[in-house]
């Protein structure tokens, strides 16, 4: 049977759309861009943004892509920052080296606990997960001859990036190299999410039974994508320890994975820009929030969160994929 | 070494009482509700203020630890949480830990973020000697007022129409609607007894288990470990799984100050994978 | 000549429930069999336990002679045991075409490409064209899964698991839920299967079973209670028993 021609083409079409990039997304990295060189004075909250925005990112994988719910996916984030502020702390040299050992290490815990999430329901792996942040949050501090405990991890010397660039007091340097992390950590996402890869964990996200039915090795590729995720967000943890220079016991705080959760929610969960939107909304929010009434600005977050759950978190969703499929119905027109 | 052992039981029976509630909403109810550590911070609260600042009587105050929890509880589920019944998890954590927030950043608005103590009467301080063993007279109160509680609500359970229409409504809602069970009514009404007993429970432990703004954060996993452990399936399972967990954590505390944690997680998660539905329960 | 999938004393408790009882049984190849039986017979219990769902108490799975019994869903489906689910398993948010081109691109061992956009292969394109135009569903490449028709949503159930290539297709009460009008170019694409395909369907709808089988296994309290053509089991007055009674229960 000679295939249809056209409807290959037809189809073809079709997919190739899928993936484009879209005038909005172009926008979106050119503002960042802009931000860059426009608001120099800005630069300290822009780079905790960005790297908010990047353990948004991360979390999106699982949540967003594959279905997986985590309270404690600040776990990797955790592990990401004690890797980096150890190299720091006793290797030293190019930041770029304890970077690359911390997305390791993070990998590393993320692939061996991500056996932990391949069976039970959505509530065993918020348990699972949140145990596993625990877990690690009780080692270290339990390990302080390493990790400093309660104190917190000092002395750490972050050498200049590549040796050019010194960490400078105003954030300049931090919000570059995080940004440029950022963006290469998206695109790495994007590439994923648009490959058949991608689509079969869109599918296993949807219903896990029949994408098992159609061939697909389920547990494989949440082993994948677990171990993705958690790379990504131990990137976020070293970002913040190296541009900081300093690391605490909270970077496995259960906040913080809550934090991380609600970012992306506000941004929206599977399409990527979630998490980044969610960062500067939850910024900036906690920026003016906390400037009104310091110390209690978690109870505005709190509010937040029941007002979007109650007024529907998925419709809110679903309304705006329906506009955004009618902007792309009618702008993809020939 | 037997005074650690009851120090240990008697941390288990408030974390027994504190967690039942939501064995209940959790376990049978199938609702995340992170937020329950709130509503026993709210009874701890009661407490504290009426014996501290208005210099009620300790007894009296437990009464009213009760019921303010379980009139918030009520006018919470009725508003709020039976909107959220049928939704994800992921919705029902997000709401919660809304709650949660919400809730500790207005008691540390409204109380400070100190730790609270509360002063105990004369009569519960001090130790006693029972069999050459030197016992907390509080400690020794709480276990007989948990104790009492637990053998209570297991009688409501087992033996009276509540508690099987309760057990109807959860088993099947649909089908227990067929049958004249109010489900709605009576959903209502355990949640609000799951949140007055988490405040009992609160106001109990304010000395043990210490009161901060951060107390429902804190022991949230506590709790969740009592329900995962104990299971669901009645209410000893989540008894023994408190004491072993109160008795372990005290004792390791003690002994092995390092691994206490470790082991207490480890745990739950090895039964999280191994057992999903407790320890303690029937397979089905 | 091996048969295309077999079972060797197949057992699979539930607690004390016996769901399926001592099953052997045999699909030979390019067979057009059906399995039938009254409600709670254990029929989607016994698919579940062929399809890898479930793991067995005891007993042994061959398809074509190799012992399955312990490999995942997924890996019996590359080995051409494909199924079609009784309530639509589909992805309402994807398209027919996303839906086809998994089952087609892991079956060509693309489906784990990370770095290659989606669409790019030209065989792949093509299968998913020739298999979509076998099903009739050409036309409904681009719109969502959610909002086909139901009896195109059925079709595409089939589709799916044909492009998995099977050598054995388990059908699960295919008809289900089909209005009238649809049902007719169901039933034609079933009886349009080529015949290389070892057929195995479990249906309800009498009119289908006796149009389609060649073959009939009746399951009764998860244990097989008789076998042979259609009509011996027509004639035969024990499965009448069986099915009245079971039909007066409900």
């Amino acid at each position: 049977m000679s295939p249809d021609v056209e409807a290959v083409a037809g189809a073809r079409r079709w997919l190739a759309g899928r993936a484009r990039w879209r005038w909005w997304e172009i926008a979106f990295w050119l503002a960042a861009a802009a931000s860059f060189v426009l608001l120099p004075s800005r630069h300290l909250i822009l780079a905790e943004i960005a790297i908010l925005g990047l353990f948004a990112l991360s979390l999106d994988l699982l949540l967003g892509y594959v279905g997986i719910v985590s309270l404690g996916h600040a776990a990797f984030f955790g592990v990401g920052a004690y890797a980096a502020g150890l190299m720091a702390k006793h290797v030293g040299g190019e930041p770029l080296l304890g970077f690359a050992v911390a997305v390791f290490a993070a990998a590393t815990v993320g692939l061996a606990t991500s056996f932990l999430v391949l069976r039970g329901a959505d509530l065993t792996r918020l348990m699972v997960t949140l145990g596993v942040a625990m877990l690690l949050g009780e080692a270290a501090n339990q390990w302080s001859s390493l990790t400093g405990g309660a104190d917190g991890l000092q002395g750490m010397t972050v050498a200049p990036l590549l040796g050019l660039f010194e960490f400078d007091l105003f954030g300049r340097t931090a919000y570059g190299y995080a940004l440029v992390v950022l963006f290469l950590c998206f695109l790495i996402a994007r590439r994923i999410v648009n490959s058949p890869y991608g689509l079969s964990l869109r599918a296993i996200r949807d219903n896990p039974l029949r994408a098992a039915a159609l061939g697909i090795a389920v547990d494989r590729r949440i082993v994948g994508v677990y171990t993705l995720a958690a790379a990504m967000a131990g990137a976020a943890g070293a970002l913040l320890a190296q541009t900081t220079a300093f690391v605490s016991l909270d970077v496995f705080d259960f906040n913080r994975s809550a934090d991380v959760l609600l970012v992306l929610v506000i941004g929206g969960a599977g399409y990527l820009y979630g998490g980044l939107i969610g960062a500067v909304f939850f910024k900036i929010a906690a920026d003016l929030l906390s400037a009104q009434t310091p110390q209690y600005w978690h109870f505005w977050i709190g509010l937040i969160l029941v007002v979007l759950v109650l007024a529907g978190r998925d419709r809110l969703g679903e309304r705006l994929s329906a506009l955004a499929r009618r902007a792309r119905l009618t702008g993809g027109a020939p | 070494m037997l005074t650690i052992l009851f120090d240990g039981v008697a941390y288990g029976m408030v974390l027994f009482v504190l967690a039942c509630g939501l064995s209940v909403t959790l376990g049978l109810m199938n609702f995340v509700n992170l937020a329950h550590g709130a509503f026993a911070m709210a009874g701890g609260y009661v407490a504290v203020t009426l014996v501290n600042r208005h210099d009620a009587p300790f007894l009296l105050t437990l009464p009213l630890a009760f019921l303010v929890p379980a009139a918030i509880g009520l006018v919470l589920e009725r508003t709020l949480y039976r909107h959220l019944y049928t939704r994800s998890h992921l919705d029902q954590v997000l709401f919660s830990i809304g709650l949660v927030f919400m809730s500790v950043a207005a008691v540390d608005y409204v109380m400070g973020s100190q730790q609270q103590i509360i002063r105990l009467p004369g009569w519960l301080q001090g130790r006693i000697d029972i069999a050459g063993v030197g016992v907390g007279r509080y400690r020794a109160f709480v276990i007989l007022i948990c104790a009492a509680l637990a053998v209570t609500l297991q009688v409501v359970l087992a033996r009276t129409r509540f508690g099987a229409q309760l057990r109807a409504a959860v088993d099947d809602a649909r089908v227990a609607r067929g049958l004249g069970v109010e489900v709605s009514r009576i959903f209502a009404l355990t949640f609000a007894v799951g949140s007055g007993l988490a405040g009992l429970g609160g106001a109990l432990g304010a000395e043990i288990l210490g009161l901060d703004p951060h107390f429902p954060l804190k022991f949230m996993i506590y709790f969740l470990i009592v329900v995962t452990v104990g299971g669901v399936s009645s209410i000893t399972g989540p008894f023994l799984a408190a004491l072993l967990l109160g008795i372990a954590d005290v004792a390791g505390k003690y002994y092995v100050p390092g691994a206490g944690g470790f082991v207490i997680y480890t745990v739950m998660i090895a039964l999280l994978i191994l057992r999903p539905h407790g320890l303690f329960a029937r397979a089905r | 000549m091996t048969d295309a999938l077999a079972t060797i004393g197949l057992v699979r408790r539930f607690g004390g429930l016996v769901a399926t009882n001592d099953v052997t049984f045999a699909l030979a190849r390019g067979a057009r069999h059906a399995l039938i039986g009254p409600n709670g017979a254990g029929k989607t219990t016994f698919v579940n336990l062929l399809t890898g769902v479930l793991a067995p108490t005891a007993g042994r799975i061959l398809l074509a002679g190799e012992d399955v019994t312990g490999l995942p869903q997924d890996a019996r489906v590359r080995r051409g045991l494909s199924r079609t689910f009784q309530i639509n398993q589909l992805f309402p948010d994807l398209t027919p075409l996303e839906t086809i081109g998994l089952a087609v691109s892991e079956r060509l061992g693309h489906g784990g490409d990370v770095w290659r956009v989606v669409g790019t292969r030209d065989a792949v394109l093509e299968e998913i064209v020739s298999i979509a135009s076998r099903f009739g569903l050409i036309d409904a490449l681009e719109t969502r899964v959610g909002g086909l028709p139901y009896g195109k949503q059925r079709q595409l159930e089939i589709a799916v698991a044909f492009a998995t290539r099977p050598r054995v297709l388990l059908l699960d009460e295919p008809a289900a839920g089909v209005p009238e009008r649809e049902r007719r170019a169901l039933i034609e694409t079933i009886a349009a299967l080529p015949r290389d395909v070892s057929v195995l369907l479990i249906e309800h709808d009498m009119d289908i079973v006796f149009s389609f089988a060649e073959r009939i296994s009746v399951l009764v309290d998860g244990a097989l209670f008789a076998e042979g053509a259609p009509d011996e089991i027509a004639r035969d007055a024990r499965v009448k028993a069986v099915y009245l009674g079971g039909a007066t229960h409900g």
